[in-house]
This record gives structure tokens, C-alpha cells and sequence, in this order.
């Protein structure tokens, strides 16, 4: 099963708006996103009280459905590996410095992992199918999966899928001391969403062809083998790919390096996490890019690690994984 | 779509029994769980009886085969997953492609409350063994990796009915072709977050829960984890299955982020779509199993769908929570396996401590247990916050 990007929203470190032509740099091992004004999507008196994340969530939402024309999607499909942390942590800091006395409901309502997706259907007074997917760097991929599936029962619908995630202090402090932001890598946040159909139409922007997920893999070589009978399956050859995407972070990245050399020795080779941090849903970011790209026919020199940005681009692999335990790979297609 | 999902077996740990027999045994002599907390350590604890598995987390662990330390969340989701994969008569996984698609609301969450006490006074301290399986995925990932699961593995969270969702995600992927078995179902341990949040929002009682009484005042918190497995035509076929999974559906109430629309419109939705998919009518559904919190917004939204939907006959229904309380994430997991087991053996559980039939509902909720009812399909409801709703049919 295959679906098609009929539009995208993003919320990140980048005006999303403008990407590619302008590129935010910044300093620091925190990419935090640019805050687009969310007066647009959502009402001010309810901007105060909602999280950063649900902002966030609700603005990508929005626009990705207002990029298809779609008014009501038939699914919210999403996913957040560490939900609404900003909430969570608000509501355990009162929790243990005032001895479980004299809370408020308000971060406990918007800490539950479904609050987003929540939120998006009541804004949108959406009945519809509605699932989170709270699993680490597999929550995307199980959104787009679940979209799918859903989408082979009735080609006539249209899901919205994204992913969304927060970076708060404590989070960053605390994921600081496992030594996750070290050599260079920075923390990312973001939402991003998409609409997609089964059916292609003029509103169509890129083909998502396939996505698949590998957990703990035993070796380089298993990993190697099992991309590219990912690709055989879709009938494609590592030499078919015009642009692989791998998700590397600046940290260590030898197990890309490793299989490019040996699978994609001729292949251009870009990259996405300087753009948008490192975060458990960053696919996400790439994905969005990615749709801009094949939709566009350019290649942002910015992105580039290894060759020359093809002219033309048909198809691109965007290789992903964390802590070489849980790689997903997303197949797109020009369409 | 013409393909079969099956449920070759299921297992449970939760307040009222160790393993599903121990639950049914509590289900038949009218014990429902509910007392003073003994391994949660809350302001609380006088004030709301909770529904605790009854063991520390060193017996847990034992039965697991897992470390002590680790959440109780995943201790739990262990033993009710192995009783799952026993009980089904499946043997050993690796000759599958086996799935664990589980679910939870809150992850590693007992420990983490417990780390922030350490990491408030100061950023440096907390010992980081106590976060690291914070993240909902990871405690998914300490069972799979136990079980030796590797072609699937993920984890769903959308409040109360999580594990609803997970059985339906495990279906779709069985009826794609993509796997052979699912366990697929629910965790979740007691947390003194969870509990102090369902406080803020008052509606915890302080007596046993009474769910569909006009007397009820709220909900007592359980824990515990429920899985069943899920098998294809193919693997089912090798083995007796309990029963099919004929249908599901999950629909959003869009009305508010934690309580429910007065009409219950993602409740109905919800038992509508179930239904359509299974291709059956109201009145082909022989027991419901309620999501029957004892809220006062629960039972009257789900009842009044239930009206909608069903009137003038309804089936027998009651609300398990009366025995176990509200398990959260794993209710949806627990309730599929009392509900495909009731279907298999023609069992009716009671509803306990009711005495007051709810004004605004012509039905009430079957009070005694009951064997050798002839069931061929059978309706489990899970509803929560986000208005997310959940409705699954098993059939004969």
C-alpha cells in the first residue's frame, strides 16, 4: 500500500513557510522551534492555557490541511515518543514539592500522551478515527503505517499524520546527563503533519511509497541487507535511489557512513538533523523536506554531504536511526 | 478485509487475581478488589481505596524474570503477556512473525516521581537507572526483548482506551499480511500521578466504585495488564482460538479534552462503527462489557449511547471496573480478555455494588454471575480523555 502527499504543515527550528531559500543557524545544543504566530490557528484565549506542544501540534495540523484543500480528514493518525513533557513536568514539580496538596487539574488534563491528537479533533469538531503512537523513534513510522492500513481499507479517505515533540528544560537536562547532546549533536523539537490519500489528484505533492521499521538489528550487515530488500520489494535498487537522506546528527555517524560506502557508494548523500535538531521524531522534519524537494525539483545545497544535488529527482530514501537500535526507513517518490 | 483476526488466547494480572482463573474465581464469589493501598506510597492512601496487585515489586519480578528495579509497569505487562502466549497453545514464537503492540499511559512513571524528588533539589542528582525507562516505548521494549519479539514492536497511548486501540492496530496488521501474531493489549501500574491527577479532577471515590448506580460518585484506580494474542487464519487454524475479533472501531467525541458529551457521540460511534465492520446489528450482541468507570459523565454518556443505539431490547452489560477499578491503559487489554473468555465459555460477569438503577436509563446492569449463557457475540467498550472511544466485537 502506498499513499499520496496531498500537503504538508510544519512547525520547526526553520520558518517554515520559506524553507529552503533561507536557513536559520544556531549556537548552542538547543535547535528550539520558531514560534510562527498561532493567533492564525487558534483562538487567544485559548493560546494562554494551551502547552507548547499542542500549539505547536495544532499550527502544523492546520496548515498541512489547508496546503491540501482538506477541510475534515477521515483520521488523525500521530506520534510523540515523549508526549507532553512540558505538562508532565509542571504537574510532578507540584506533585512532589507541595506533597500531593493543593494541585490543579489543568497540566494533568494536558499531560496525557493523546492531548494533541486530542485537541486537533476538537478543534476541527473531528469525529473521526483518532490514534497515538508513543513509541521512541517509531512513533512516526508507526503513525504512517497505521495510516496506511487504514487508508487499504477505504481508498476515498484522507488521513492527517504527523508526529509532534517538545524539548522542556528538565528534558534537556536530564537527557543532557545520558550524554545525548555531546560532539556537536543539538536536542530538536517540532510537529510536523501530512495529509494523505490513497487516490492521486492534481492536489497530489509526492508519492509515499513505503515505510518500514527495523528494531535491534544484530549487525551493520543485517541492517545493510534488510535496506535493501526493503527496496527490492518495491522494486527498486540502492543504485535506483537519486538522493538517500540519512538522519545524522554530527555526533557519530560511522554506521551511516559504513553502509553508504557499501550500498550507496554512487548515490548523493544529504542530511536533515542540522536543521532541525535531534529529537525522536525528526523523521518527521525529513519527511516534510522531502516533499518540498520532490515537489519542487530542488535540492537545497544546504543539505548536502556527500555528491552533487541531482537536477532531477525521482526518488529518495530517508534513513533514520537511534542509537543504531531502531531504524526506519521512508521510501518517497515523485509524483 | 476478507481475511481473519483470532484470538488464540489472553492473560491478566490485576487487583482481583494473579492470572485470569484467580479473576474469574473473584468474578463468581462477588470479591471485587478494591481496599487500602499497600505498595503506592500516597498522602492519599486513607482517603481513596485503589485496586492494587496484590504483591511488591520483588515477587513481581520474580514472576517476570526481571529485575526488581525496573518499572512495575513492565513487570506487570510481563506476566500477563507470557500467561497470553501460554494459554494460547501457539509454542514457540520465533517460528512467527510476532508483533507486541502494547499499551500504557504513563511508561516508567512510578519511577520517574520518584527520581524528581532527587533531581528538584538538584539537576545533578537522581540516579538515572530511575528515568531511562521514563518513555512509554521503552517499558513495551524491556517485554519484547524478554519475549524475544523483534518483527513488530510499538506502543499506543490514548488515555483509557489505549489497549482497545492496540488490539485494532494488531488486527490491521494481521489482516495486511504483515504478521502472524499480535500480543497486543495493555499495562499500567498504580502511580501516585495518576492518582493525584484523577483527584484534581475529583472524580475519585472515596467508597468501592459504583458504576451504573444512581448513587455512583466516581471511580476507584486499578492496576494491572491484560494481552491477548492475535493470530492469522493461517496460525489459527493450528490451534483451538478462543473466538474472532469480528470488529472495532474508535471514533473521537470531539467535545471536551477529558469529559464526554452529555449524548455520548464518540461512544456511539464508536459501538456503531464495531458493529458495521462485523457486519452485525444491535440486537446480535449478546453481553457488553462497559468502559463503566462509575463517573457520573461516563455512565450517562455511554448509557445514553447505549439507548441510542440498542433500545428497545438491550443485551445483558456490566462493568467489570466494579471488581478491578480502572486500570487505565490496560483496562481496554483486560476487558478484550474477560470478553473473548466470557464469549468462549458463556460467562456473564456481575456488576458489583449496585443497587440504584440510574434515572435517565431504562436498563440496568446484570448483578450475578452467571455460566452456560449462549453467546456468539460480545461488545467490549473502552472510552476515555482526548474523547477518544473504542469499541471491539468478538463473535463466535
Amino acid at each position: 500500500m502506498k499513499a499520496y502527499i496531498q500537503g504538508t504543515g510544519c512547525v520547526s527550528a526553520q520558518d517554515s513557510s520559506i524553507f529552503p531559500e533561507t536557513i536559520r543557524e544556531y549556537e548552542g545544543d538547543r535547535l528550539p522551534v520558531a514560534d510562527p504566530d498561532y493567533k492564525q490557528w487558534i483562538d487567544i484565549k485559548q493560546i494562554r492555557r494551551m502547552g507548547r506542544v499542542i500549539k505547536m501540534g495544532v499550527a502544523a495540523s492546520h496548515i498541512s490541511l489547508q496546503d491540501a484543500g482538506v477541510k475534515m480528514p477521515d483520521a488523525i493518525i500521530m506520534g510523540t515518543a515523549y508526549g507532553c513533557l512540558a505538562d508532565t513536568g509542571v504537574f510532578l514539580n507540584k506533585l512532589v514539592t507541595q506533597q500531593e496538596d493543593m494541585l490543579t487539574p489543568t497540566a494533568f488534563i494536558q499531560s496525557t500522551h493523546n492531548t494533541v491528537g486530542g485537541q486537533i479533533a476538537l478543534l476541527l469538531g473531528c469525529h473521526a478515527y483518532n490514534n497515538t503512537f508513543v513509541h521512541g523513534a517509531f512513533s512516526l513510522e508507526n503513525a504512517l503505517q497505521d495510516s496506511l492500513l487504514f487508508l487499504e481499507e477505504d481508498t476515498s479517505r484522507k488521513v492527517l499524520a504527523g508526529a509532534v515533540e517538545e524539548i522542556t528544560d528538565y528534558s534537556h537536562t536530564i537527557l543532557s546527563r545520558f550524554g545525548l547532546y555531546k560532539n556537536g549533536v543539538a536536542a530538536g523539537e517540532g510537529a510536523s503533519f501530512f495529509v494523505l490519500g490513497a487516490e492521486k489528484d492534481e492536489q497530489s505533492q509526492a508519492e509515499l511509497t513505503a515505510v518500514e521499521m527495523l528494531y535491534k538489528p544484530a549487525s551493520k550487515e543485517e541492517t545493510g541487507s534488510h535496506i535493501e530488500k526493503f527496496l527490492n520489494r518495491n522494486g527498486l535498487q540502492p543504485s535506483d535511489i537519486d538522493l538517500l537522506i540519512t538522519g545524522r546528527n554530527g555526533g557519530d555517524d560511522s554506521y551511516y557512513e559504513a553502509i553508504e560506502a557499501d550500498l550507496f557508494a554512487t548515490q548523493p548523500v544529504a542530511k536533515f538533523k542540522h536543521l532541525c535538531g535531534e529529537f525522536p521524531t525528526a523523521a518527521a522534519f525529513a519527511l516534510w523536506m522531502v516533499t518540498g524537494i520532490l515537489k519542487k525539483q530542488q535540492v537545497p545545497p544546504a543539505i548536502m554531504v556527500k555528491g552533487n544535488a541531482p537536477s532531477k529527482v525521482k526518488r529518495i530514501l530517508i534513513w533514520n536511526h537511534q542509537n543504531t537500535t531502531h531504524h526506519s526507513l521512508i521510501l518517497v517518490s515523485a509524483c | 478485509m476478507s481475511k481473519g483476526v483470532w484470538i488464540a488466547g489472553g492473560g491478566v494480572i490485576c487487583g482481583i487475581g494473579e492470572n485470569l482463573g484467580a479473576c474469574l474465581d473473584a468474578f463468581e464469589k462477588m470479591q471485587p478488589g478494591m481496599a487500602t493501598m499497600e505498595h503506592l506510597h500516597s498522602v492519599h492512601a486513607q482517603t481513596f481505596p485503589v485496586v492494587e496487585v496484590k504483591a511488591d515489586n520483588e515477587t513481581l519480578a520474580e514472576r517476570a524474570g526481571m529485575p526488581a528495579h525496573w518499572s512495575r509497569t513492565a513487570l506487570l505487562s510481563m506476566i500477563a503477556a507470557k500467561e497470553a502466549i501460554q494459554s494460547s497453545g501457539i509454542g514457540e514464537l520465533k517460528q512467527y512473525r510476532t508483533g507486541l503492540v502494547s499499551a500504557n499511559t504513563v511508561g516508567g512513571m512510578d519511577k520517574t516521581e520518584h527520581f524528581m524528588e532527587a533531581f528538584l533539589a538538584d539537576p545533578k542528582k537522581g540516579r538515572l537507572k530511575e528515568v531511562v525507562h521514563h518513555e512509554c516505548g521503552s517499558v513495551t521494549e524491556l517485554v519484547a526483548d524478554a519475549l524475544g519479539i523483534r518483527h513488530h514492536v510499538s506502543t499506543i497511548s490514548t488515555a483509557c482506551s489505549s489497549a482497545a486501540n492496540a488490539l485494532m492496530y494488531g488486527a490491521r496488521m494481521i489482516r495486511s499480511g504483515m504478521l502472524d501474531v499480535v500480543i497486543a493489549g495493555g499495562t499500567d501500574a498504580l502511580t501516585r500521578f495518576t492518582l493525584n491527577g484523577f483527584n484534581t479532577l475529583m472524580i475519585l471515590d472515596q467508597q468501592k466504585c459504583r458504576p451504573f448506580d444512581d448513587t455512583r460518585t466516581g471511580l476507584n484506580l486499578g492496576e494491572g495488564a491484560g494481552y491477548v494474542v492475535l493470530v492469522s487464519d493461517a496460525v489459527a487454524e493450528k490451534v483451538k482460538p478462543w473466538c474472532k475479533l469480528s470488529g472495532f472501531a474508535n471514533a473521537n467525541d470531539a467535545y471536551h479534552q477529558t469529559a464526554s458529551s452529555p449524548e455520548g457521540i464518540g461512544n456511539y460511534k464508536a459501538m456503531q462503527g464495531a458493529l458495521s465492520m462485523a457486519a452485525l446489528e444491535p440486537a446480535d450482541i449478546d453481553y457488553i462489557n462497559l468502559h463503566g468507570t462509575g463517573t457520573q459523565n461516563n455512565d450517562s454518556s455511554e448509557g445514553l449511547a447505549i439507548e441510542r443505539l440498542f433500545a428497545p431490547a438491550f443485551p445483558p452489560l456490566s462493568s467489570t471496573k466494579s471488581f478491578t477499578g480502572h486500570t487505565l491503559g490496560a483496562s481496554g487489554g483486560i476487558e478484550a480478555v474477560f470478553a473473548a473468555f466470557a464469549l468462549k465459555e458463556g460467562i456473564i460477569y456481575p456488576n458489583a455494588q449496585f443497587t440504584t438503577q440510574m434515572k435517565e436509563l431504562p436498563f440496568k446492569p446484570v448483578t450475578t454471575f452467571s455460566r452456560g449463557n449462549v453467546l456468539t457475540h460480545v461488545m467490549s467498550n473502552s472510552f476515555g480523555f482526548g474523547g477518544n472511544c473504542s469499541s471491539l466485537v468478538f463473535s463466535k
